[in-house]
Formats: C-alpha cells, structure tokens, sequence
C-alpha cells in the first residue's frame, strides 16, 4: 500500500509545468476528449436555456442566503448535530484540521483509515499528516485510489483519474495490486479494484468523507456519490469523521434539491447520482450497522478571508461541481496537474489565494484568457472572471483604502511595471510630449528591438506604423 | 481564544450589506408544476419506469397478493443462494411464508457477523418509503429493522416500492413525507445499482455496491400491463 507522502507541487512554477504540459500530446488528447464528453453531457442535461436561467437564479440565491447567514447557521448546524450525538470540532488551519483527525484515529489504536471521496481532506494534507503518525489512509473512490496507488494527485475534482488512461491502469494493477493479473478490460479493472477495497472497509477503524450540503435545520450531512464507497466508509467503520469547508452549510432541507439537482447535472451531466446519503446522526440504540461514534471537522483554511470582502465571498457560493474547469479553454490544454494546487482550473484560481497566500499563487488569476465560459456555466453565477481580475489587482497593488490586506497582498508588484504606468501616465496627459513622443516612435520605427520579452515568446514583435493616426487622420482631412 | 471563536468572529465583522430575502423554494417548484400537464398516478409509473431503467435498475411490476412469489421466482432465475431480510420487518411473515430458500435474518450487530455479510450474502430486500419519478429513484430509509448495509453489500438489492408512494420530485417527496420533522440517523435515495466512470470515462456497474437493484412495484391488477 501507498502511504509515501505525495510531493508537494509548488504553486509558483506553474508556467514551466503548462509549458511542458501543453508539450504532452497524449495527455492533451485525453483531457480535450474527457472535457467534450462532459460538455456535451452536461448540455443534453439543459435543453431549455430559460429553464437553466431560472434554476441558476434560484441556486444563487439560496447559496448567498446561506452565506449571509453563515455563522448563525454553523452555530445551529453544531447545535442539532450535537443533539444528534455528533462531536462538532472546528479548525482555522489545514493542520489544525489534520491534528485532530490524527488524534480521533489515535484515541481509536487505529491502523487504517478508509476514505471517500473529500477535496477538503487534499487541501489539508490530510494523507500526509496520518502516514506521519504512521496511519494508513486509503482512498476508496476508483479515481482517488487508482491516482494514490500511483503516488499522485487527483487531476480533476469530479474525475480523479481523468489524466490516465486504461492501459497505464492495467499496468499499475499488474504491478502494484499482489496477485492481480494484467487486464485492459475496465469491468474487470474496476472488479479488482473492488475486491481489494472490500477487504479494507471491512478492516478499517475509521472512515472519512466530505460533505456536499450541511442542513443546519436538521443537522444532516448530505453526501452525493455513485459508487457506494461514500456509504461503505460512512456506514461500515466503527468510527465516522466527515470534513468540510464552513461554506457549505445550508439553511433548510428545502434548499437541498434545487442545489443537487444542479449539482449532478453540471459536473457530469447526470440528473442524480447513484446515491444520496443523508447522515444525521451515529446509529442508535437497537441499529445494527452505521458508526457507533461520529465526527464533523469544520474547516476555515482561508475562507474567513474571502467571506471579509463582500465581492470575494462569493468564491464561497462553489458547490464543487467543476463545470468551469470542463468548460476552460486553458484548463483542457494543460490539465488539472499544471496548476500544481488541489483545486484546478478556474475555480482553483479564484479559491487557492485565500488558502495559500497571493505569494504562492499570484500566477494562477493569470492562467485565464477571461473568455467567461467559466462565469456562463457556473451553476450557481460566481462570476469568475471579475474575480479572476480582482485577485490580478490584489497581486499587483496595495490593499484598497478601507479593504484589509489579503495574504500575500501586492505579490506581483514589480518596480519596472509601475516605472513604466508611471511613464505612460505621464506622456498621455501632456498633449506635447504625446506628440513629440508619437513623432519619434514612428519615425526610428527601425529601431525598434526584435526580441520583447514576455511579448516575442509567442508572437510576432511589435513595431509602430510608419505615421501616426494623428498625423494619417489629418492627412485625410487636406484631401 | 479557541479557534470556533475565532472562526465566529472573523464572520461577524464581515461587512454585511442588505441582507438577501430567504429564498422561497416552494414557489418556485410550484411554477414549474403549473407549466407542465399535471402528473398522473399513470404518468408516475411510466416515468419512474423508464428512468430507472435508464440507470439499469430492473422494474417487476406485481400485485399486492402475490409479490413474495414473484420474488422467489426472480430468486430461483438469479441464483440466489441467500437472500438477506429485515429480521423485524413488516415483511418478514410474507417472505417466509412464500418458502424463499435461504432467508437470512439482519438479526446480529454488524460487528458480529462483518465477514458474512461481507463475503456470503447473495443478496439483500429492503423496503422503501416511496420513489421520485422525475429522476428514477428510491427513498431507502434504513432503520433498527432494516439496518443500512442491507441495500449496499449483497451483490443484488431487491426494493419493493407501493406505487402509491411514488412523487414527482425530491421537493414533492420531501414535502409530503415531511422530512424536516425530524431526520432517521441515515436515509439515502438510490437510483441504480452502483457505478463508476473513472477509468477512462467508461461506465462499469457494481464498483463498490450492488451490481443490480430490481424494484418490486406493487401495482393495482389493470397497471400489470
């Protein structure tokens, strides 16, 4: 089994990771062909572009409801699960989080660590922290498990394991899995897979999942999957610790439909998944399966930075359905590795700077040609690309007077760059020197360097037009 | 300053600008009810039965009198070596009493009998609370009597599901059994047997559950077909 901590991919060298991604024809080839059958998948889901608009008003809506009620709505959330025989336990920092994940798992000798599907417990590092305390954590979705078998990370928050494909699988199985046989068949692939797994939920001590929506109305953690290891780990384990992000707590069950049924429909074009698994409580007296202990770790990580800014805060609407890393123009070109964080694509650089610091991310707002696609497909309307633009300026410039400094506030602010607004500033505001300015460009034109830095790396060098549009205009005028 | 106070505080200074009206749901859901031709008791069926077929779940139409029979005989077609029950449940008589080979009881705490269940249960019946026609799916909602592995570890799940208790949509279910009146510790919608698209975008059934659910729908005589 895998328990090696997986490297950690530095945020800041992402432009040579694109590079050589772009430079990869086989993995091109296998995220262009997933993004076009999860596009046309979700497509067929919304036929009637009214209808869509309607149920996008409504899920926006409900998720900016939520979050201006946010911390009454934690608060209630804690009270009914505690009712419910839930311990609630907050952590403001990924290690935090992990520390008493290790310490439940330690106070129950446990061994091994069964985990469903959780994007929160990659953000934190979770695997990490448990293979330091010398506990196995197993992923048990066939994407998450295929990837950590591999020593990798997740390349796609729905399909893990989007980057690979059946032959590269079949050959991990052979060589890793004892006494499984080399089979490009993907039933008996997943049959392998199977097998194995069983075995582990059976052994584990503690199982591990996320949340998708949190009712705070009725304490019930609601979990969206299809292949039944959120249900195996929530339900076989002696002990169950659900993980999640403070944002995605919702007010009244009534919000959950609207919410799921978007949910499924834009990640992987479903109507509803397999199953839909609400847990409210550990089992009672008299049930005889289900966890006998039960655990809810909420996490801020960075949140309560983006909540501070009513125009960031809505970074925290996301309901994870990776619509916007589908629908990315740069996102299908490099795939989900490049960006070197646990969420990629457009939802990745708008969410990684609260969670890592502008210093480490700054790039990432950049990856993006702001053609929108990612703002048009959301399904619950974050407006990407003006926040994408936001965190350009943040990186860029000193906080805004009244605004707290963000983390890593001002990252990307370079001398030269302001040297040369500056300079520009200046030459349009004088109307003489504009022109004296404009007189000499044109007219020692071949002076002009070749090589432009950023610029020539990928395009043809600029060079002035011989006369200016001032001095052309007037020309026509004479005429 | 222990970090939930923290967290709290952090929240509570946000700038808050006019806070959002709560959102009505029901009105919305009710707009689109009133767009469409309302649903029959006929209409249901027939959606239901397409969609969960569309997720490769079976539907056996059967009749209130006779459906323990029926279900033999989906067993004696399948193989089934055991077939695992609810040891209280309201069924547990009629199942017996149509002389199904190898009932097995969920009588025993899980922690008893993990390894059984696990490696020798062909397959397991629960019964549902109802079924949404909209998506295909089915309300399971476990309990001391049907405890929760029973639809998740054997190989085949059988659910019977009363055609009477069968919604439009989740919104309508939820409304009309009045779920937020209090929450059973796990209830789970089920649309299909267990699947998996993770290698190479190709659908496999059976990852981690049941390879096949069959739904028993208790229809009246003239609904037979």
């Amino acid at each position: 089994m895998n328990s090696q901590p997986l490297d950690f991919v530095p945020a800041s060298e992402f432009k040579q990771r694109a590079a050589d991604a772009v430079a990869d024809d086989h993995l091109r080839k296998s995220f262009r062909g997933a993004m076009d059958f999860l596009i046309g998948k979700r497509a067929a889901q919304f036929p009637d572009a009214a209808a869509l608009e309607s149920q996008r008003s409504l899920a926006e809506h409900i998720r900016k409801y939520s979050l201006a009620r946010l911390p009454e709505l934690l608060e209630q959330l804690e009270r009914k699960l505690t009712d419910n025989g839930v311990q609630v336990h907050w952590a403001e920092t990924g290690e935090e989080a992990c520390a008493i994940i290790v310490g439940i798992a330690q106070r129950h000798s446990t061994k091994l660590m069964v985990k469903g599907k959780s994007m929160v417990s990659e953000e934190v590092e979770l695997n990490h922290a448990m293979a330091d305390a010398g506990i196995d954590a197993l992923e048990s979705d066939m994407g998450e498990y295929i990837v950590q078998l591999d020593g990798e990370k997740p390349s796609h928050i729905i399909m893990p394991a989007i980057h690979k494909t059946k032959q590269q699988i079949a050959r991990l199985f052979a060589d890793k899995v004892p006494g499984a046989g080399y089979t490009e068949s993907v039933d008996e692939l997943i049959g392998i897979g199977r097998a194995v797994l069983r075995e582990k939920f059976m052994s584990a001590e503690v199982g591990l999942s996320g949340v998708n929506f949190a009712v705070a109305e009725t304490g019930t953690l609601c979990l969206v999957e299809n292949e039944g290891n959120g249900r195996m780990c929530t339900t076989v384990p002696e002990v169950h610790i659900a993980i999640t992000g403070i944002e995605k707590v919702v007010d009244k069950l009534d919000h959950v439909p609207p919410l799921f049924g978007l949910l499924t429909r834009s990640a992987t074009g479903q109507a509803i998944t397999t199953y839909f698994n609400m847990i409210s409580g550990p089992r009672k007296p008299g049930e005889k399966d289900g966890p006998g202990e039960m655990h809810l770790v909420l996490v801020d990580n960075g949140r309560t930075q983006a909540y501070s800014d009513e125009q960031l805060r809505s970074t925290l609407q996301c309901i994870r359905c990776g619509a916007c890393m589908n629908h990315c123009p740069v996102y299908t070109r490099i795939g989900g590795h490049a960006y070197g964080t646990t969420y990629p694509g457009p939802i990745g650089e708008i969410i990684s700077p609260h969670m890592l610091g502008l210093n480490a991310t700054h790039v990432l707002p950049t990856a993006s040609s702001l053609c929108g696609a990612c703002g048009e497909v959301c399904p619950v309307r974050i407006p990407i690309p003006e926040l994408l633009v936001r965190l350009r300026e943040e990186a860029q410039h000193d906080a805004r007077p009244g605004h707290a400094p963000l983390r890593g506030q001002g990252a990307a602010k370079s001398r030269l760059v302001d040297a040369v607004w500056s300079g520009w500033a200046a030459l349009y505001t004088r109307p003489a020197l504009y022109r004296a300015f404009g007189w000499l460009a044109t007219r020692f034109r071949a002076l002009t360097p070749p090589m432009q830095g950023g610029w020539t790396v990928s395009r043809t060098p600029m060079k002035p037009a011989a006369r200016t549009l001032h001095e052309l205009m007037a020309a026509r005028r004479k005429r | 300053m222990s970090a939930r106070d923290n967290i709290l505080r952090r929240l509570r200074a946000a700038p808050q600008g006019e806070a959002p009206l709560a959102p009505d749901v029901p009105a919305f859901y009710a707009a689109v009810n009133a767009s469409a031709p309302p649903s029959t008791r006929a209409s249901r069926i027939e959606l239901f039965c397409e969609k969960m077929a569309f997720w490769r779940g079976e539907v056996v139409r059967v009749r209130r009198a006779n459906w323990p029979q029926e279900l033999r005989q989906i067993c004696v077609e399948k193989g089934v070596r055991s077939l695992l029950h609810g040891e209280a449940s309201v069924h547990a008589e009629a199942l017996k009493a149509a002389g199904i080979a190898g009932l097995k009881p969920y009588d025993r705490p899980l922690g008893e009998w993990k390894k059984e269940l696990f490696e020798d249960t062909d397959a397991g019946f629960t019964s549902t609370r109802g079924g949404i026609a909209e998506t295909g799916t089915l309300i399971v909602w476990p309990d001391a009597s049907e405890p929760r592995l029973m639809s998740l570890v054997p190989p085949i799940h059988f659910a019977l599901l009363d055609a009477d208790q069968l919604h439009d949509t989740l919104f309508d279910a939820m409304h009309a059994q009045r779920w937020s009146d209090g929450m059973p510790t796990n209830a789970l919608l089920v649309s299909g047997p267990s699947k998996t698209a993770d290698i190479q975008v190709t659908l496999a059934y059976g990852a981690h559950g049941p390879k096949e659910l069959v739904v028993l729908l208790l229809v009246n005589e003239e609904e037979m077909q």
